[in-house]
């Protein structure tokens, strides 16, 4: 860029504050045509409310944005559509009841201010869209069938319909694989020939370096770093965005060899799932499994917790066979599961939490009576608090209240406090942010080295890196390859996944 | 063979309702010699047409993810009100016009529940329970409480009974069934093609999604809650016309009928879904229960048993449904991966 582009969009000094509590703080920033523009920070720093701000979703207390020279104070939904903001959220935003094709064209029938609904027009232009960006998708189907990595791309066709400027994409890459993200960014620099300005919110710092030429790093609704992303490397960003140095070299050390097999599944399968899976997990160790999604990774994990049963094989939890087949059987055996949706799946959200701390143990708090035995409870509940370190005011603060580490630790603190002796994570820290990300994963490798065996779902490759003492990969149901202590590295990891 | 099976089910559930009403349609020949005749036929589509009207009025909240049951409330103040002015003023505008009038007024009256509704973000089930018993209670209070008999309609109600059809036995089709019918068209043709339509499928599919593509969710509901209104007041003036007498006691408590009949009718209690087909087929179900378990020879105390139960089975089939629809998309992820 020799001259200086006009920026097709900037915002200044935006001030947002919910509840008396800063959201954003002065934040201004500005997006060139043809640039893709990072911003990155961790959960709570304030790039949601940003996000929702250039939207026309929430308004600014103060602070200005001009879209192509037109100045506002806000906006509405449909004021940033028009002016060519398009935003792909990072739950979608879409219409679980409608069909693919009219959630794609939804949003150009509205701008096009149009009365009339035509199904071969909405099929016309979705089809163009998909076929454009060379993608397949059923254009009938409901998008409540569909798979995750199918509504994402569902999300990009709509919001590139119309004759975006401006595109944010909202962490897009959490739910797809590699070949996925290959293929988003193709897009992505496809869209920069045309002009239009995308600006990614992501907290995968590869990534972040990968795609985008500028790089904005909020912390705290503050502006802390804005420039070239060049000259920045993956740990200088980290260092922005928490505050401090972030460490990613592996952290573990080689597990005793006289420690103790907790867990010995042989041969274990269930169709159009796995094939055939076997593996030891000792105490004290972290086990790591990993491939691609849709690989069988999820799957295993959910047989050995009895979601979805296992059709033949053996588990065998501290050399004792066990038949699984329902999560009550994998709890009685020992067996805990953090499930990959932990918002919906592993939390009350608005119960408090020490409530939730409780909620699957509360069995074990029965007195002689039959009654809870409130006392116990409140020591656990005060113990667990500590320990794992939550950032809350107290323990009756509702759930909902929390950032996405801390209500990591809450579900971790719910299946700490049923004692098992073998827990299962499943992308334990998918949407978290580094700080917490660490902190998660430091509380692992405790309670591995007071001699539980954690076994950790992940595709993160970093964090299996510097936290597993071994990890297996997993391709197509089958375990097809397996890396123990020095062996461990990300490339090699990233190599067997795809096999 | 089961892409067969789901296709008969239908989207809503269509196919298996029809199955239902065939069940109990022969079950009840069988049980009675009396019912499967031309009169029992023609006496389900006259008792089915005022309950049709509200029931997609019903629907339209139903999809929109909402539930009214101000909507006799308002059929009823819109009726008595239109048919009480124009016998006060000694002047009859023609039915064409009584029907305006109702209409305008229900509109308004669904106006002040949208406003509250859309405007405050409030629970629908709630609002338009408070707003059943001010209408009725306005109505008793300043509009009237004493019932109109056929000698004191206005002449265009009262000569407005015109039989289609006339069969040996009594039984009649009355003309209403045109313009019930052609409403029930223009519902289903506005769901499918306009955006007005689509705009209520996707509030009800995810109102904060609605509002991040740019769909002006306040107007929309506002508009929608109007049009309901005006839906009731049409529903409202059929029942006077049908009924030959407007009683302002009349109407308000047959909500959960109409509501049993939209669930039925595969709508989702939960928003985004339902059909004016499935609508149709659920009110036909439940008068035909309504009208023929005397025939059958079961009191009619059981009436209102029967119609609850109704409800509740057609929130377990939709219940259920909804089970299968979450586990489907993780068997399709497998095939792909296979």
């Amino acid at each position: 860029m020799a001259q200086v582009a006009q920026p097709v969009l900037e915002v200044r000094d935006i001030v947002k504050t919910y509840g008396g509590v800063h959201a954003l703080n002065g934040v201004s920033l500005s997006l060139l045509p043809g640039e893709v523009h990072c911003l990155a920070g961790e959960n709570g720093s304030g790039k949601s409310t940003l996000i929702k701000i250039i939207s026309g979703v929430e308004k600014p207390d103060s602070g200005k944005i001009s879209i192509s020279d037109q100045e506002r104070t806000h906006l509405t939904p449909s004021e940033a559509i028009v002016s060519g903001v398009q935003v792909i959220y990072q739950d979608f935003s879409l219409f679980p009841n409608l069909s693919a094709a009219e959630n794609i064209a939804m949003l150009s029938e509205l701008a096009e201010r149009r009365k009339l609904s035509s199904r071969t027009r909405i099929r016309e232009v979705a089809r163009r869209i998909v076929e454009d960006l060379g993608l397949s998708i059923d254009l009938d189907a409901d998008v409540a069938t569909l798979s995750v990595a199918d509504r994402q791309l569902i999300a990009i066709c709509r919001a590139l319909v119309g004759e975006a400027k401006v595109l944010i994409m909202d962490e897009p890459t959490t739910a797809l694989t590699h070949t996925e993200v290959d293929r988003l960014f193709i897009i992505v620099r496809r869209l920069q020939e045309r002009g239009v300005a995308v600006m990614f919110v992501s907290h995968k710092l590869d990534e972040v370096l990968q795609i985008s030429q500028r790089l904005t790093v909020l912390r705290n609704g503050e502006v802390i770093e804005s420039g070239v992303a060049s000259d920045y490397t993956g740990r200088s960003i980290a260092k922005a965005m928490t505050g401090r140095e972030v460490n990613d070299a592996r952290l573990v050390d080689a597990v005793p060899e006289d420690a103790p097999v907790l867990l010995k599944v042989s041969e274990l399968t269930r169709e159009g799932g796995f094939d055939r899976v076997s593996f030891e997990l000792r105490s004290g160790e972290i086990l790591g499994i990993t491939g691609l999604l849709g690989s069988g990774r999820s799957e295993i994990a959910e047989a050995i917790f009895g979601i979805n049963p296992a059709q033949s094989g053996t588990i065998a939890v501290d050399g004792e066979v066990h038949r699984i087949g329902s999560i009550r059987d994998a709890v009685k055996a020992g067996i805990g599961y953090v499930p990959e949706d932990r918002l919906t799946q592993g939390l009350f959200l608005d119960q408090s939490i020490a409530d939730n701390m409780v909620a699957a143990s509360l069995d074990s708090y029965r007195s002689r009576t039959g009654l809870l035995d409130r006392g116990r409870i409140r020591t656990s509940i005060a113990e667990l608090f500590a320990r794992l370190r939550i950032a809350a005011p107290n323990v009756a603060a509702m759930v909902r209240s929390l950032s996405g580490g801390n209500a990591q630790r809450v579900v971790l603190a719910k299946w700490l406090d049923r004692r098992p002796h073998i827990l299962i994570l499943n992308g334990p820290t998918v949407g978290v942010d580094i700080g917490s990300k660490e902190e998660i994963l430091a509380i692992l490798r405790e309670q591995a080295a007071e001699g539980i065996g954690v076994i950790v779902i992940s595709d993160d490759i970093p964090e299996l890196v510097s936290s597993c003492h071994r990890i297996l990969i997993v391709h197509e149901g089958r375990v097809v390859s397996e890396l123990i202590g020095d062996e461990i590295d990300a490339e090699k990891i990233q190599l067997r996944m795809a096999a | 063979m089961r892409e067969l099976m789901w296709r008969l089910r239908g989207a809503n559930n269509e196919g298996l309702l029809v199955a239902v009403i065939l069940i109990v349609v022969v079950a009840m020949s069988l049980a009675s010699p009396a019912f499967f005749t031309a009169n029992t036929f023609f006496a389900l589509v006259r008792s089915s047409m005022v309950p049709l009207i509200f029931a997609l009025g019903v629907l339209l909240v139903m999809i929109s993810g909402g539930i009214d049951v101000s909507f006799p409330a308002i059929a009823i103040f819109a009726a008595y009100t239109t048919v009480k002015w124009s016998m006060d003023a000694s002047f009859d505008p023609g039915l064409v016009v009584i029907f305006v009038v109702a209409m305008v007024v229900g509109g308004l009256l669904g106006l002040l529940n949208g406003v509250v509704i859309a405007r405050f973000r409030l629970p629908t089930l709630i609002v338009t329970l408070g707003t059943q018993t001010i209408y009725k209670g306005i109505l008793l209070t300043y509009v009237g409480s004493v019932y109109i008999s056929a000698s004191d309609l206005p002449a265009s109600i009262t000569g407005a009974d015109v039989h289609l059809v006339d069969i040996a036995g009594g039984g009649y089709l009355h003309f209403m069934i045109i313009p019930v019918l052609l409403v029930a068209l223009l519902i289903a043709w506005m769901l499918k093609y306009t955006v007005f339509g689509r705009s209520i499928f996707a509030i009800g599919g995810d109102t904060e999604a609605a509002r991040r593509v740019g769909i002006k969710v306040v107007r929309t509901q506002v508009w929608l809650y109007v049009l309901v209104g005006a839906l009731a007041a049409f529903g409202g003036i059929i029942y006077v016309v049908l009924g030959k007498n407007a009683n302002p006691q009349s109407l308000v408590g047959t909500e959960l009928d109409i509501i049993a009949a939209v669930v039925l009718g595969g709508a989702s209690i939960f928003g985004g879904r339902g059909s004016v087909m499935g609508t149709v087929l659920g009110v036909v179900l439940v008068q035909l229960i309504n009208n023929n378990l005397v025939l059958v020879g079961i009191p009619s105390t059981w009436q209102r048993a029967a119609v609850g139960l109704l409800l509740i089975f057609g929130v377990t089939v939709q219940a259920l449904g909804a089970m299968r629809a979450r586990r489907r998309p993780v068997a399709l992820a497998k095939e792909v991966s296979a």
